[in-house]
């Protein structure tokens, strides 16, 4: 095991340690408005210090762990969902008309700059922590799609599906069985990364007031509340910056290690 | 006096040893072939002499090179020489070149970094040489353009570009079909007259060695275990792995008599063709032609092989033939109904036909265990036996091929090639198809295990009535396993008929060719009692 997937994995379970503990357990809770120990530095009762309402920065960080992570996971479940059977059909009838709708409906999503589509989306349907799961959701599709088309194509063309064809099996039984176990890997992978991918999202889309609304707790908002204070209290914007930070750094170290991990060329070599 | 003299040369990869005490020499002038299976150490030695051990491995002993010892070398050195006084020509000429850059820059490249001359003159010395080895095309083309045997002409050019003291070839003429080989090894042959070089020449093919070797070097398990001059060597073969290996290679199978009755499989004036690229933007789709008017009939029973070099369209005529590309035109029917009809294949009549092919490593899902594996041809029954019934089918596939039941519980990683075939045979032998159909099964294998599969396929024949279409570039192996034989030229069959009658007496030129170009064991008469 490579010292990246270490430290990747181990940043990413403390960040999703923190978020289960928010379910049973808080130091403060966050709803509460504590106005005369306001922007209280790191330390003392409350370990991170307070923000300008009071609120133990701790407590919130553990909450906003919790949105960041709900929101990107389920995107990256929308986008897996839909976008690895669109991939395999794809590949499954490679050359046809059907492969050229799906790959280029794919290629029109990928033309859209991310963020502004998911900017359009909460801005017609209402800023909610649903609608920012759904706007970054979609664009995991092309992405899961195209990687996942790609994959397969070359292991069409080799003999043990050959074999399997032989045997009268259905293209979409050969995808479920043959190729789909075959490229496992590379969708775990390309799953961390567009994991931390989403996190980035949400951030952005709560640090400008699309996401998540008050009192839900979230990283983005909270970078957007401190940013005037800079100055004044810098523990307020530094400490939700570095947890988005972390996060993201920890799941691309993971997305790395796993990648070296379970590459078959490295594996040959240990087996 | 010698050119390369190896001494006692001994070396370890993370403790195993990999070779063990070899001792070689070779004169100037003269072609030294070092043969055995894979596996056996022959190419780890050529990288020994190289200085190109991998990384973590331990050496001992002494390479001399023209009076340097290769191993107390230090690598800035070794750069020097790789190249300038030592030529290599590698296996594959597919992936041995640069494909964005023109074959002409490719050997002039090679000179300029061992020598300091002009630009201009080593493009005109590329050129010279890339005439020297026969190649037609100018210095101006790119790889993509040349066949499998130009290519490697070009490989040639470049390994003596420097007119390097030895040359050392691995496997160079594996890839090639046996006409173009015929050529190349002709080629190389002559350098070496004309350049006095030495060459140390790798290859599993016996036939091959026998023909151009001077001297003969047989290895197994890292150790060399015999040396001697080629006539010599196989006149008085002294050590039993010498002899079984040379038994193996000229292996004849003994076929039961065949009873051929009805026609099983009919194919009828097929026609296959690819598109292509678009020449203008309008203009119809060129198309090209894969097959051409194939006809011919397997009876039941009856075993049948296909030969022809790569590209004839052996390989489309097996996939059109199992129904999973549809053809242009033609029929092609199995027990009277068609093999695909509108698209859609006939479970009951795939039941009847099962295929093997050639890699032993890719027709196989790594994530299957073999019990799943072999068992996947049972989708097509209506009733596949389940709980007792499956495992008692799996036990007994197993043991047809020769392999124990407990195999059922591995994975395919954990097999040999000549065992992953077996798997193979068996998986196609699990639902008693009338028609197998073997796509070079036999060619990515080594000779003693090609024989084993090859009696295993007379065993089944033994057994129980089978018919199979065996294509196969080896024309020894078909000849020894087929009734008749149909020889594929260009999407066309140039010749049908009896095997023993087609190769005694070809009728077609290209018959002709294919057979004069084959290499050929001499007769051996202390082969047969090895076995």
């Amino acid at each position: 095991m490579s010292r990246n997937l270490i430290i990747g994995a181990g940043l990413t379970l403390f960040f999703t340690a923190l978020a289960a503990l928010s379910f049973l357990w808080t130091p403060y809770d966050i709803e509460l408005l504590d106005i005369p120990n306001r922007l209280m530095t790191p330390g003392g009762a409350h370990l991170l210090g307070t923000d300008h309402f009071g609120r133990d920065i701790l407590s919130m960080i553990m909450m906003g762990a919790r949105t960041s992570i709900a929101v990107a996971l389920v995107a990256v479940g929308i986008g897996m969902g839909l976008g690895v059977p669109l991939g395999l059909w794809a590949a499954a009838r490679h050359g046809s008309l059907l492969d050229d709708l799906i790959m280029r409906g794919n290629d029109l999503v990928f033309a859209f700059p991310s963020l502004v589509i998911a900017i359009l989306i909460t801005a017609v349907f209402g800023p909610s922590a649903i609608n920012a799961i759904i706007a970054i959701g979609i664009f995991n599709i092309p992405v899961f799609a195209r990687l996942t088309r790609s994959a397969a194509l070359p292991l069409w063309e080799r003999d043990f599906i050959r074999a399997a064809r032989v045997c009268g099996k259905s293209s979409a039984r050969i995808s479920a069985e043959h190729i789909l176990p075959n490229i496992t890997n590379l969708m775990i992978v390309q799953g961390t990364i567009q994991f931390s991918l989403g996190i980035l999202a949400e951030a952005a889309l709560s640090y400008i007031g699309l996401g998540a609304q008050p009192p839900t707790a979230s990283w983005g908002r909270m970078l957007a509340d401190a940013q005037t204070l800079v100055s004044l209290a810098p523990h307020v914007a530094l400490i939700p910056g570095f947890a988005i930070l972390l996060t993201v750094l920890g799941l691309n170290l993971l997305g790395d290690g796993l990648r070296d991990w379970l590459d078959p060329k490295i594996r040959v070599v240990r087996t | 006096m010698s050119l390369l003299s190896i001494k006692g040369l001994s070396v370890q990869i993370g403790g195993t040893p990999v070779l063990q005490g070899i001792d070689l020499e070779i004169a100037p002038g003269q072609i030294t072939a070092i043969t055995g299976e894979s596996g056996s150490g022959k190419s780890m030695t050529a990288l020994a002499v190289m200085g190109l051990l991998p990384q973590g491995a331990a050496a001992r002993g002494q390479i001399m090179l023209d009076g340097t010892d290769i191993l107390q070398t230090p690598e800035a050195a070794l750069c020097g020489m790789r190249g300038n006084t030592m030529g290599m020509v590698f296996q594959e000429p597919m992936t041995a070149l640069n494909p964005v850059q023109t074959i002409g820059a490719q050997v002039a490249e090679t000179i300029l970094m061992h020598e300091k001359v002009a630009k201009t003159e080593a493009r005109a010395r590329a050129s010279a040489m890339l005439e020297r080895v026969g190649l037609q095309v100018g210095p101006h083309r790119y790889p993509h353009e040349l066949s499998g045997g130009q290519r490697q002409r070009v490989v040639i050019a470049m390994a003596i570009a420097m007119r390097p003291k030895l040359l050392i070839a691995d496997e160079p003429t594996t890839a090639l079909d046996v006409t173009t080989q015929a050529r190349i090894l002709e080629l190389l042959q002559g350098l070496v007259d004309e350049f006095g070089m030495g060459m140390l020449l790798i290859t599993h093919d016996l036939a091959v060695v026998a023909d151009v070797a001077d001297q003969i070097a047989v290895m197994q398990h890292g150790r060399i275990v015999e040396t001697s001059a080629t006539a010599d060597l196989l006149r008085n073969m002294r050590h039993p792995y010498t002899k079984a290996l040379f038994a193996a290679s000229t292996h004849a199978v003994q076929l039961p008599e065949a009873q051929v009755d009805e026609p099983l499989l009919q194919v009828q004036n097929v026609v296959r063709d690819y598109p292509v690229k678009r020449v203008s933007l309008f203009g119809p789709r060129p198309v090209f032609r894969a097959l051409d008017d194939v006809s011919f009939t397997v009876g039941r029973g009856e075993r049948i092989g296909l030969v022809g070099e790569s590209g004839c369209g052996k390989s489309t005529l097996t996939r059109a033939i199992l129904g999973l590309e549809p053809v242009q035109g033609g029929s092609i029917t199995l027990d009277g109904a068609p093999v695909l009809q509108g698209g859609k294949p006939d479970l009951a009549l795939r039941r009847k036909m099962q295929v093997v092919f050639q890699d032993p490593y890719g027709s196989f899902n790594p994530r299957h265990r073999v019990d799943r594996l072999i068992t996947e041809p049972f989708f097509l029954l209506d009733n596949p036996p389940k709980g007792a019934a499956r495992d008692q089918a799996i036990v007994k596939a197993l043991t047809d091929v020769g392999l124990p039941a407990e195999a059922a519980g591995k994975y395919i990683h954990e097999f040999s090639g000549g065992q992953r075939q077996r798997l193979a045979i068996a998986r196609a032998l699990i639902v008693e198809p009338d028609l197998i159909i073997f796509d070079e099964a036999v060619s990515a294998l080594d000779v003693s295990v090609r024989a084993q599969v090859l009696d295993l396929i007379a065993d089944l024949c033994r057994k129980r009535p089978l018919a199979y279409l065996f294509i196969s570039h080896d024309l020894s192996v078909v000849r020894s396993i087929t009734d008749r034989v149909m020889v594929m030229q260009a999407g066309k069959i140039v010749e049908q008929g009896e095997t023993e009658a087609v190769f005694a007496d070809p009728q077609h030129p290209y018959t002709q060719s294919l057979i004069a170009a084959a290499p050929k064991l001499p007769e051996l008469a202390h082969a047969a009692d090895a076995l």
